[in-house]
């Protein structure tokens, strides 16, 4: 009981500060996952027109992946320096494995009727992709970004080691000066914010979903 | 006027023709049908037409322009498309899938909302309450009307329609078909209708281009195909419903009356009378005790010899001058009814043996029972 008296004694007084760290964490997530929608979808639509290009694609985004997010951030350190820039190409990374592959599934269950009729009234292929299969496809890049979004805000708490900011300042020093008020801040506040905009985004995913014929 | 001169078609990769040698005029303001069954090419062929598919040789005219020099994407939107699943878009509400070509063809707006209602109207959606609803929200048949009002919006001379009705229950079908009917009497547009229904083709073709495994069979008005059917696959094509109903004529032994009044012939002429009142008939069949038929006697005749008692049915006994075997077809056996002088045949098995007799009132029995069954199964139904 003390100690959550403490804790909340601590949260309140630096409302404000985790306020700031969290708006910072939110900047870093929103770019990199940004980054990968405008790189990503791209990939994804190049995906649905080619076998090969969507294997090789898949299994460079899987490949990504798999590597440990703390020895991926190291790496990326180690070719771009520390700072802001670098976590954000981490972020990036992360996110393009769900957003490239949820264009593709996406974009590849528009039914075929749909398709024939869009091509029947004479859409070009731009067209095509702009007024029917994106509009059909949206609920499943939706999801993807909201994968992305659950991953990075994960990834972004490591930022600090490779000289980031965000949330996850407060949890690394925490972790230096012993203090668990500090590291329940930091992580209380994260998933907070992973569990509200995973939820908002799921709202509006469901009603950018259309009922099937 | 839709022109195909000497098309063949072959998929890449494909070892064989699914189009050969295909010759044909659509005129203008016609329903023409591609029929046949499933693989047989109707698909492909009209598909041509919009160049949603590309012949391999030969040429598709469409007004004496050849196709292959026009853009496909400005050729089918002068053309209407209507697709065998409907293909509306599910994420626009219905004005905007009906508006989809205007808007392609970059009609002005205030030309475009007009010509929306005008077209719900026209299939008697009202369009306060139907412009703004999601396709979903539709039933099946109402969804196809969608279909093809999207496909008239702006206003094309030819329409294809890639089995159209076939997705939908039987009374939206039926009901569809003979809105496009009337439909087809304002508009006057040239139709490419694919089915592999006959009854549909029947009902609402001008013309009918029957095709099998890739060439045209017979191109005919839908009177001429029942009449002179090129071959026998046209025949089993148009036939299997109708045929059918050709073998469910009656055959006589369906028809007759099993039990007739018979008499032996040493029988005497009081017996035969007898005979005659119990069983309220005019004349009486003569067969021997193994069922052979002999002859006939008559009321005339049995009273004109009545007075003589020592005659027997077999001094009088007439022989027919007809019969009929049981497997014989019932019109054939009324037209004998008709010619004869009797008013009855008897029904006589090969070896001779009596069956039974076919009369006027056993044909009239018979029909009598067919149609009460059948609006019996009606009302069940």
């Amino acid at each position: 009981m003390e100690s959550f008296l403490s804790f909340f004694d601590y949260f309140t007084n630096s409302f404000v500060k985790l306020l700031g760290m969290t708006y910072e964490h939110i900047g870093m997530v929103f770019l990199g996952v940004g980054l990968a929608l405008v790189i990503g979808v791209p990939l994804g639509v190049l995906c649905t027109r080619n076998k090969t290009f969507q294997n090789v694609i898949i299994t460079i985004a899987n490949l990504i992946q798999v590597i440990p997010s703390l020895a991926l951030l190291a790496m990326l350190m180690l070719v771009f320096g520390l700072g802001f820039k670098t976590v954000v190409i981490g972020l990036f990374l992360y996110s393009l494995l769900p957003i490239i592959r949820n264009t593709a599934v996406g974009l590849n269950q528009v039914e075929e009727e749909q398709l024939e009729a869009g091509r029947g009234v004479g859409m070009t292929p731009l067209q095509l992709l702009m007024k029917v299969r994106f509009p059909l496809s949206l609920p499943f890049i939706l999801a993807g970004v909201r994968i992305a979004l659950v991953i990075g805000i994960s990834v972004a708490t490591l930022a600090p080691f490779i000289g980031g900011e965000g949330l996850g300042r407060e949890i690394v020093s925490g972790i230096n000066v012993r203090s668990p008020d500090k590291i329940y801040s930091g992580a209380l506040v994260a998933a907070v914010l992973a569990i509200t905009l995973d939820y908002l985004l799921g709202l509006l995913q469901k009603k950018l979903e259309v009922e099937k014929l | 006027m839709i022109e195909f001169k000497n098309v063949y078609k072959r998929y890449r990769g494909g070892d064989q023709d699914v189009l050969k040698d295909i010759n044909l005029t659509c005129n203008d303001g016609e329903i023409t049908a591609f029929i046949g069954p499933s693989g047989c090419g109707k698909t492909t062929t009209m598909k041509l037409i919009n160049r949603l598919i590309n012949p391999t040789r030969g040429q598709v005219l469409v007004d004496g322009k050849d196709t292959a020099n026009v853009n496909p994407v400005e050729l089918r939107r002068e053309i209407g498309y209507v697709i065998q699943h409907v293909g509306l878009f599910p994420h626009m509400t219905i004005a905007k899938n009906v508006a989809v070509v205007p808007r392609l063809l970059k009609w002005e707006e205030s030309k475009i909302d007009p010509r929306i209602d005008e077209l719900l109207n026209m299939v008697g959606l009202p369009p306060e309450q139907y412009r703004d609803r999601y396709p979903s929200e539709l039933s099946g048949g109402q969804q196809q009307r969608i279909g093809v009002i999207r496909a008239l919006a702006a206003e094309p001379k030819i329409i294809l329609m890639d089995e159209p009705f076939s997705a939908l229950d039987p009374i939206s079908r039926e009901q569809l078909q003979e809105d496009l009917i009337q439909l087809q009497k304002d508009i006057k547009k040239t139709i490419i209708f694919v089915t592999h229904d006959m009854d549909e083709a029947l009902k609402i073709a001008d013309k009918i281009v029957l095709m099998k495994d890739g060439q045209i069979v017979q191109v005919a008005s839908p009177e001429e195909i029942l009449r002179r059917p090129a071959n026998d696959f046209v025949k089993s094509f148009i036939g299997e419903k109708r045929l059918q109903q050709a073998i469910d004529l009656p055959t006589v032994a369906d028809v007759m009356a099993k039990k007739p009044a018979t008499i032996y012939p040493h029988r005497g002429l009081a017996v035969a009378m007898k005979m005659m009142e119990q069983k309220q008939v005019d004349s009486l069949v003569v067969v021997d005790e193994k069922n052979y038929v002999q002859g006939y006697v008559s009321i005339y005749d049995v009273t004109s010899a009545f007075d003589n008692e020592d005659k027997k049915v077999e001094d009088i006994l007439q022989p027919f001058s007809q019969k009929v075997s049981p497997e014989a077809d019932i019109t054939e056996a009324i037209r004998m009814l008709d010619e004869g002088t009797l008013s009855y045949i008897p029904v006589v098995c090969e070896d001779g043996k009596l069956l039974g007799l076919l009369t006027r009132g056993s044909v009239v029995g018979h029909v009598r029972n067919v149609y009460a069954q059948e609006g019996l199964a009606l009302q069940n139904a």
